[in-house]
C-alpha cells in the first residue's frame, strides 16, 4: 500500500467511524414509534444537511472499501499490478455513483 | 494418552517442504532443554537428522523451531514448560522459511529483506570522524536502543501471518531494525530507509496481529516498532507533498 492509498483509508475510516455512528442513531431515533417511506422522504427532501453527510458518506466507503480490498485481494491471491489497481478503481467509482445517486433521489423525490 | 514419567514422545519433521513426522522416544532428563532432545535424537538415535545451533545460552538464535505449534529458541525452552503430561513434543522448522532439511531453515531471503529495509547504518559525512556521543540517559538514546536487541533469529518472521500471505512483505525483524535505524541521530540514510520500508510490502501491510511481540524471545515489541514506522512515514511523506 502507498502512502497515499494508507493515509486516504486511514483518513476514510475516520469519517466512517463517526459517520456510521451518527447514521445508526438516527436510525434508531426515527424509527422508535414506526415509520413509512413517505415520512422519511418527508424528512430528506430538500435537506441539504442530510445531501451533504450523505454524500461525504458515500464519498468516504467509495475510498475505504477499495483499499481495503485490494488489500484482501493482493494478500489472498496472486493478482498484482495494474489490472488490479484499475478494476478497484472502477468498483470506487461505482459505488460513488451509485452512493450518491441513492442520495440525491431521496434528496432531491 | 496416559502420563510416561520416563520417555518424552517426540515427533520430528523430516523432509523439506514435503516430508512427514518420524517419531522418536526420549529419556526425560532433569532440566532438558528442547534442543538437548534434539541433539540427543541426532547423537543416539538417528544421525542423519539435520538441525542448526551455535551457543545453546540464548544469544545466537539460530536454534529457533516450531515446538509444539509455537516458535521457540529450543535452547532456551526446557521440556517440562512445553509437553503435555504424556510428554509429547512435536518439532517442526520454522515456518515462512524455505526448509533446507529436516530442522534446518533457509534464511537467505530474510537477511536479503533487512538490507532491502535499509537495516545498515548509513554515516553520511560523519564516515571517518570521532565516535558521536549519545549518552544513554537522552530520549534519543532511548530511542534507539528500544528495539536494537534483537539478534535476527527468524521468530518473528515465522509467527507473522503477513509473511506467510505475502512473500514479499518485508516482515518485523527487517522493519524493526528499520525503526532503530529511523531512530539513530547519527543515521545519515533516514529518507532512502523511509521510502525502501514503505509500500505494499512495508509496514503498511502489517495487520498489528502482535504475533511477532507475542512471540519474540528478547520480549522486544516489533509491532511498536512497525508503527512508529508508519508515523515516521506519514510524516515523510507530507514532507515530500509540500
Amino acid at each position: 500500500m502507498t502512502p497515499l492509498l494508507f493515509f486516504a483509508q486511514r483518513l476514510s475510516a475516520a469519517i466512517l467511524a463517526f459517520a456510521v455512528a451518527v447514521h445508526l442513531a438516527t436510525i434508531l431515533y426515527a424509527v422508535r414509534g414506526g415509520l413509512t417511506a413517505g415520512e422519511i422522504l418527508g424528512r430528506t427532501h430538500d435537506n441539504l444537511a442530510f445531501f451533504a453527510f450523505y454524500a461525504v458518506f458515500v464519498v468516504a466507503v467509495a475510498v475505504h472499501a477499495p483499499i481495503g480490498l485490494r488489500n484482501v485481494v493482493r494478500e489472498w491471491t496472486p493478482w498484482r499490478g495494474a489490472t488490479l489497481d484499475a478494476a478497484l478503481a472502477g468498483f470506487a467509482l461505482c459505488l460513488l455513483a451509485l452512493g450518491l445517486r441513492a442520495v440525491f433521489a431521496v434528496y432531491a423525490a | 494418552m496416559a502420563k510416561d514419567e520416563t520417555n518424552l514422545h517426540v515427533d520430528v519433521w523430516r523432509g523439506t517442504d514435503t516430508g512427514a513426522f518420524q517419531a522418536f522416544d526420549v529419556p526425560r532428563r532433569l532440566n532438558q532443554t528442547v534442543l538437548d532432545v534434539v541433539t540427543e535424537i541426532q547423537r543416539d538415535q538417528d544421525p542423519t537428522l539435520s538441525y542448526r545451533f551455535a551457543c545453546r545460552v540464548g544469544m545466537c538464535g539460530s536454534c529457533a523451531m516450531v515446538v509444539n505449534g509455537r516458535p521457540r529458541w529450543t535452547c532456551r525452552t526446557r521440556v517440562s514448560e512445553v509437553a503435555g503430561p504424556d510428554g509429547a513434543l512435536r518439532l517442526e522448522p520454522l515456518r515462512n522459511f524455505t526448509v533446507v532439511k529436516d530442522l534446518a531453515v533457509e534464511m537467505t531471503r530474510f537477511f536479503d529483506k533487512w538490507e532491502k529495509a535499509h537495516g545498515y547504518f548509513e554515516p553520511g559525512a560523519r564516515a571517518g570522524q570521532d565516535f558521536a556521543v549519545v549518552p544513554p540517559a537522552t530520549a534519543e538514546r532511548r530511542a534507539a536502543d528500544a528495539a536494537i536487541e534483537c539478534i535476527g533469529c527468524g521468530i518473528c518472521y515465522s509467527a507473522c501471518d503477513v509473511v506467510a500471505w505475502d512473500k514479499d512483505y518485508l516482515g518485523p525483524a527487517a522493519l524493526n531494525r528499520a525503526w532503530t535505524l529511523v531512530n539513530d541521530v547519527r543515521d545519515a540514510g533516514h529518507d532512502a530507509r523511509l521510502a525502501a520500508v514503505s509500500g505494499d510490502s512495508g509496514c503498511q501491510a502489517c495487520h498489528t496481529h502482535m504475533s511477532c511481540t507475542s512471540f519474540c524471545p528478547k520480549a522486544l515489541a516489533p509491532t511498536y516498532s512497525i508503527a512508529g514506522l508508519k508515523r515516521a512515514m506519514f510524516w515523510h511523506a507530507l514532507k515530500g507533498v509540500r
